[in-house]
């Protein structure tokens, strides 16, 4: 609606850390003094279902859900997810995502083909795309869970905020309980930048 | 659990409506909150738990829990009760005859609906008890109104003397916003008075205080009036005037900034006046509300012009995307301009499913195995096995329902399901939230049912609460725990035919359910491995697939586990000629956590452990992600 409201959306499937990624994401944009406001559908998606978290600041934010059409950025923590939610976008918009692929059952019984190359697919759709692969990113650090820092790494350039701000607020969540993890999780965000700028567009 | 000291007062705070709503409760005084776990209403009380100075538990259902706090009340206490809107049709006894009684401590029940429907067995309006027991309703419409509403719910439950209705929709409680919370109010119970004509509702009491149950709702009409909650903004754009609660109030102020907006926070009893004036202003008056035409209907009856369901839909939440196209066509009859964005994109289902390693699998496996069963379910993750691969569950209708409905198959069924066998699977919190009492009725009335009942020691579905079957209170501490055997006995099954099983022993639990379901009369298969979620479930060592032994089979993907994917797939044609598909799997070591259960029905002996570098355990340990 408003043209001074960022709209983000964030998607993967349960258990990935797209709540935590977004919450993340609001602290940041909570500390630079947005109005914020922030939506998801908790519940059975916890299963290993689809997640997506509305992310929307700004001067005064009401509704909090995007409408179809108005997502300036889409961050996708599965590949097939990403491409699920391509309609929320506006044109031309801006999609990070992961390639790494988290097959259902529903698939791996035959019953439904996993998408052949999501990234081409949504990138022959005219949106500007920046792949990677966050969940071997993870690994390679050791932990498959540090990959939401890996996908928060890979936003750290592509939103409204100064320098930094992203990254201190994803070390704070660190910094009091687990110090032993600060220095892992550093590394992860520092890889994901990294990888969105290796990827281009 | 550590109890958590409150954010400061007037501090701005990042909520979501459930949080806002505890912190509103404990600014309140609140010294008794009680709750059954229930999507999207939960987190209400596991917030409260960890504020100091009150007292908070886990109920063992949403009755109970409205009678915990009414008791309350009734000492002169401040309360809060909270629940899904499926809840509240469980407290409806007690809520229906408190409407008569009144209450003395301020009296909240926060019940949350399920609009849109991402985690419940229907879709109904709460608003409606509102009316049924001449209770007043009030809608925030965001996390700041989730908090502001439930504080001056307390305050009108004194002044009025009766219990308030919060109504949140899971587009408040699952909502962040920033909340500014005010300064914590200490609250002193006035004691119990006795007073039987007002608390004891027998006839001769409750019709006396029938007429004083109208004259209060009258007079919470006239409140409602000049409430400051009933907010008006104003708009030039005159074409279409807006009436409208909870969260669609905010679709519509994003929807519709230049136009007139009467949003109602405080919805029943309607201010009719306030409303009349707007309509009088406009040249169309639409009433925007989730989900039933209630309000409409309401305005419609005392002459009120108004248009609502015949240009909206009924069912669902009412964003903007819906609420933009459907004014344009009232105003200008056009079809909605279409919004340029890209194509959607077809992509495979992913509906939830159970977890790697869940105890719960075992028993779908086994249960798709068994020929000429009717399996009747219930409210939990164990629904799940109503889907891919296993289809074993067929029925799920509400709490506790599956002894109910198990023993009247039984009693009901006619030839064609004779040699039919019935089961009923129940959820360990579900059997003592509703289901004990169907079991009583199974054994008094000789009902040939065999019931499975899956303790998985914790709330599984809502995201693991402890219950009477986890040992443990709402703050994690030591409580009597619930033994199951004994409890089935004292219902009357004969000890004989209650057994334990582990579930992740297939060839036992096959065994047993063969058995129990040949066997006349009621049996009680307990299993008994915690839900993986939970601290007592302990990994074990991880399991691989040995590439060159897997003969494409298929058998391990019956079991349902997420964590066995297809490699390749395949055709053999048998010496028979009769051609099968081929599935050759791995097992994703990162996610497998040893259950074994895969293992058991392979049959080239494929799935062996595999020596993986363990993830850090300093990770392991951690709720939240890394």
């Amino acid at each position: 609606m408003s043209q001074s409201i960022t709209n983000i959306l964030v998607c993967g499937i349960g258990g990935q850390g797209v709540m935590t990624a977004t919450e993340i994401l609001a602290e940041a944009a909570l500390s630079l003094g947005f109005d914020v406001k922030k939506t998801e559908v908790a519940g059975m998606s916890q299963r290993g279902g689809v997640v997506t978290s509305h992310l929307r600041f700004g001067p005064r934010v009401l509704s909090p859900q995007i409408a179809p059409g108005d997502a300036d950025l889409l961050v996708g923590f599965e590949a097939a997810e990403t491409l699920r939610w391509v309609h929320m976008l506006r044109p031309g918009a801006e999609v990070l995502t992961n390639v790494g692929r988290i097959v259902p059952p529903v698939v791996n019984s035959g019953r439904y083909d996993y998408p052949d190359d999501p990234v081409a697919q949504m990138a022959a759709l005219g949106l500007t795309v920046h792949a990677f692969d966050a969940t071997a990113i993870a690994l390679e650090l050791g932990e498959i869970r540090l990959g939401n820092t890996v996908m928060l790494g890979a936003m750290a350039d592509q939103l409204p905020f100064p320098d930094d701000v992203l990254e201190q607020a994803v070390l704070a969540r660190f910094a009091k309980r687990k110090p032993q993890l600060l220095e892992l999780n550093r590394e992860a965000f520092a890889r994901g930048r990294a990888a969105v700028a290796v990827a281009g567009a | 659990m550590a109890v958590v000291q409150p954010a400061p007062a007037h501090s701005r705070q990042f909520l979501s409506g459930n949080e806002a709503v505890a912190r509103a409760a404990w600014d309140a005084g609140v010294r008794v909150a009680a709750a059954y776990p229930g999507t999207p209403s939960t987190e209400i009380l596991e917030v409260l738990a960890r504020f100091p100075d009150l007292y908070t538990e886990w109920s063992v259902n949403e009755k109970v829990s409205l009678e915990v706090a009414l008791g309350a009340s009734m000492v002169g206490a401040r309360a809060l009760c909270a629940m899904k809107h499926v809840g509240l049709n469980v407290a409806s006894d007690a809520l229906m005859t408190l409407a008569v009684t009144g209450v003395e401590g301020g009296l909240v029940i926060v019940v949350a609906d399920d609009v849109g429907m991402s985690s419940s067995q229907n879709e109904q309006d709460s608003r409606f008890w509102g009316r049924f027991a001449h209770l007043p309703v009030f809608e925030p419409a965001d996390s700041q109104e989730a908090y502001t509403l439930t504080r001056a719910a307390f305050a009108l439950s004194e002044q009025f003397r009766t219990a308030v209705i919060v109504r949140l929709t899971t587009r408040i409680c699952h909502v962040k916003g920033a909340v500014t919370a005010g300064e914590r109010e200490v609250i002193e119970p006035t004691g119990f008075e006795k007073d039987p004509p007002r608390w004891v509702m027998v006839p001769g009491h409750a019709k006396p205080r029938l007429p004083l149950m109208f004259d209060r709702e009258a007079a919470l009409r006239e409140a409602a009036e000049i409430s400051e909650f009933n907010v008006l903004e104003t708009g030039t754009d005159t074409r279409v005037g807006f009436v409208t609660s909870g969260p669609a109030g905010m679709h519509v102020l994003e929807a519709f900034p230049d136009a007139p907006v009467l949003r109602l926070g405080f919805s029943y009893p309607p201010p009719l006046e306030r409303i009349r004036a707007l309509a009088a202003q406009v040249d169309r008056l639409v009433v925007v509300e989730e989900t039933e035409p209630l309000l409409e209907t309401e305005l419609k009856a005392v002459g009120i012009d108004c248009h609502g369901k015949d240009i909206l839909p009924r069912l669902g939440e009412l964003p903007p995307s819906i609420l933009t196209p459907a004014i344009g066509r009232l105003l200008r009859g056009e079809a909605p301009i279409e919004v340029d964005r890209p194509a959607p994109q077809p992509v495979f289902p992913r509906p939830p499913t159970l977890c790697v390693a869940c105890p719960h699998l075992g028993v779908y496996y086994t249960l798709s195995q068994l020929r000429n069963v009717i399996i009747s379910g219930d409210i939990g993750c164990y629904t799940l096995g109503a889907g891919h691969p296993w289809n074993a569950l067929d029925t799920c209708i509400s709490m506790g329902a599956s002894m109910g409905m198990a023993l009247g198959m039984d009693k009901g069924r006619g030839a064609k399901d004779a040699n039919k066998k019935i089961v009923a699977v129940i959820g360990d919190s579900t059997f003592m939230h509703m289901g004990m009492q169907g079991l009583l009725d199974i054994t008094y009335n000789g009902g040939n049912v065999t019931i499975l009942l899956l303790d998985n020691r914790t709330v599984g579905m809502t995201g693991g609460q402890d219950n009477p079957a986890s040992g443990r209170d709402i703050h994690g501490m030591e409580a009597p725990r619930v033994d199951f055997v004994q409890l089935c006995e004292a219902l009357g099954v004969r000890s004989e035919r209650i057994r334990k099983v582990d579930p992740y022993e297939l060839p036992t639990l096959f065994k047993a359910l063969r058995e129990e379901t040949k066997i006349e009369g009621p049996s009680v298969i307990i299993t008994d491995r915690p839900c993986v979620l939970i601290g007592e479930y302990k990994p074990t060592l991880t399991y691989k697939v040995i590439d060159d032994s897997c003969t494409g089979c298929g058998n391990c993907l019956d079991v349902g586990c997420p964590a066995i994917h297809v490699t390749r797939r395949g055709q053999e044609t048998k010496p028979s000629g009769r051609v099968v598909d081929l599935s050759f799997v791995r097992i994703d070591t990162a996610a497998c956590t040893g259950c074994g259960l895969c293992v058991q029905p392979c049959a080239p002996e494929a799935i062996v452990h595999a020596q993986t570098v363990q993830p850090l355990s300093f990770m392991r340990q951690s709720g939240s992600p890394a």
